[in-house]
């Protein structure tokens, strides 16, 4: 006999089947991303690399891409849900340009909307296992934004996922100032990626950099750093001291 | 399969430290503008007070996006109150509001630390601190946060009431003048910035009073 028993809505997320069903851990993922704002708007760069563990899988992933008109999201962690994510924005641009008002999302709305999916899916114990960071201008006004994946989000005048707080953060600390010139910001990026690809291991030497102005967003052709191998500390590296790092 | 076990968690700690201080007709809000997480500064920036209503402001810290989501949530159900009464919520009200919202999250809480200060419905200043989950309690001062074990012993060396107990009544503010109750909070944060790492960077003070609600900085160090 089958008595009504108590049963689960097929799409709830208790009982074991549903484990399968949330992010526990991250499969493909990107490393760091690196953002600064300079004189016309903002510049981010980040490598192409796509890992799968310790294994280098991927190695022409787009990590950054032009979010409507005047926004920039570049991203880390989990390949597969920043492109779940892009699924999300491209909804919500496409509304947003359907309104057909002459009014568009800037950068700042973008973030925002970011800020409530992140912290809705971590709410559920089901995140988007990644690190965004939302940079644009509108109306003249330059915006630089990053959201994590439990949803702690800030904006500030540079920022970097992953190891790039680590290495890049204090190197842009010391060295960004306002009003960069174009030449000198993607100086600073390129010093910063140099030092990542140096000391992350997930980082490849095959970058982009992207700038976005009212103008407009373009991104750069993939290309790589020069790198020196020679420093002494590199060819003797446990001179002075055995296991030295 | 087996359960799994979490390899993350919904929370993280961003650190910082949050005052509060009230007189007989103004009220000194203040906490530090430093985000971190773990032994990483995220950004030395970013302002942990939310003006609520037109005489309440609340300081919070703890677990930033939580922070937000529930400064939202109060800045929505105020809005409905405004539609609904025609009129500013006073910071007693506010102050409900805040111990209920806090409370619903019984079971998933809220990972916030708050103080709300603000003048009541008679001009004079009011505190109210909370813990994570809505247990409150109207105060003459507080603090919360990262530094508040180093914070709060000070304050009540300077500003603690004798008991309650005794007659007559003693008032729970504070008699010190506006400048002078700014003057402290200063000197806390200075001192709470030396010994706790996640207090620095920049301090902001809100004061509330008869005029109105008025701000000023004030650098701390950055190590």
């Amino acid at each position: 006999m089958n008595f009504m028993a108590s049963k689960q809505p097929e799409n709830s997320l208790l009982g074991p089947e549903a484990d399968s069903q949330r992010t526990l851990y991250p499969y493909v993922t990107g490393t760091s991303v690196v953002a600064l704002k300079y004189k016309d708007g903002i510049l981010m760069a980040a490598d192409m690399g796509g890992s799968y563990g310790s294994t280098l899988r991927y190695k022409s992933v787009e990590r950054m891409k032009p979010i409507g008109k005047h926004s920039l999201l570049g991203a880390s962690g989990e390949i597969s849900d920043f492109q779940e994510i892009l699924h999300y924005l491209d909804e919500l641009i496409l509304y947003d340009n359907m309104w057909d008002d002459g009014n568009s999302l800037g950068p700042k709305e973008v973030h925002n909307y970011l800020t409530r999916v992140m912290y809705n899916r971590r709410n559920k114990f089901n995140p988007l296992w990644n690190s965004l960071v939302l940079g644009g201008v509108k109306n003249g006004q330059k915006y630089l934004g990053t959201v994590s994946m439990i949803g702690v989000n800030f904006e500030d005048n540079h920022v970097a996922t992953g190891f790039g707080n680590h290495l890049a953060r204090p190197i842009l600390r010391q060295e960004w100032h306002e009003n960069l010139s174009f030449e000198d910001g993607v100086r600073l990026l390129e010093k910063c990626m140099r030092v990542l690809l140096y000391r992350d291991r997930s980082a490849i030497n095959k970058l982009q950099i992207a700038k976005i102005t009212e103008e407009g967003m373009t991104i750069s052709q993939p290309y790589s750093l020069k790198t020196y191998w020679e420093f002494s500390a590199f060819a003797n590296p446990a001179q002075g001291a055995v296991g030295s790092w | 399969m087996p359960k799994q076990q979490a390899n993350w968690s919904p929370y993280d700690n961003n650190g910082g430290s949050c005052v509060a201080v009230a007189g007989a007709d103004y009220c000194v809000i203040a906490a530090d503008t430093r985000m971190s997480t773990g032994y990483n500064i995220l950004t030395r920036d970013y302002s942990k007070i939310c003006k609520l209503a037109d005489k309440c402001v609340m300081a919070s810290s703890g677990f930033q996006a939580d922070v937000k989501a529930l400064q939202k949530h109060l800045a929505a159900r105020h809005l409905i109150y405004q539609h609904q009464h025609n009129k500013q919520m006073s910071c007693p009200a506010m102050a409900q509001l805040l111990s209920n919202t806090l409370y619903y999250k019984r079971f998933f809480p809220y990972y916030s630390f708050n103080v709300l200060g603000g003048l009541d419905n008679e001009g004079k200043g009011c505190v109210f601190t909370y813990d994570a989950v809505g247990s409150y309690e109207k105060v003459g001062y507080s603090s919360q946060g990262s530094g508040s074990t180093l914070i709060m012993p000070f304050l009540d060396n300077q500003l603690k009431s004798p008991s309650p107990l005794l007659l007559p009544v003693q008032d729970a503010v504070t008699p010190l003048a506006e400048a002078e109750a700014v003057d402290l909070v200063k000197t806390v944060f200075a001192s709470a910035s030396e010994r706790d790492i996640y207090t620095g960077d920049k301090l902001e003070i809100v004061v509330i009073n008869a005029d109105g609600i008025g701000r000023e900085y004030m650098d701390l160090r950055k190590d």
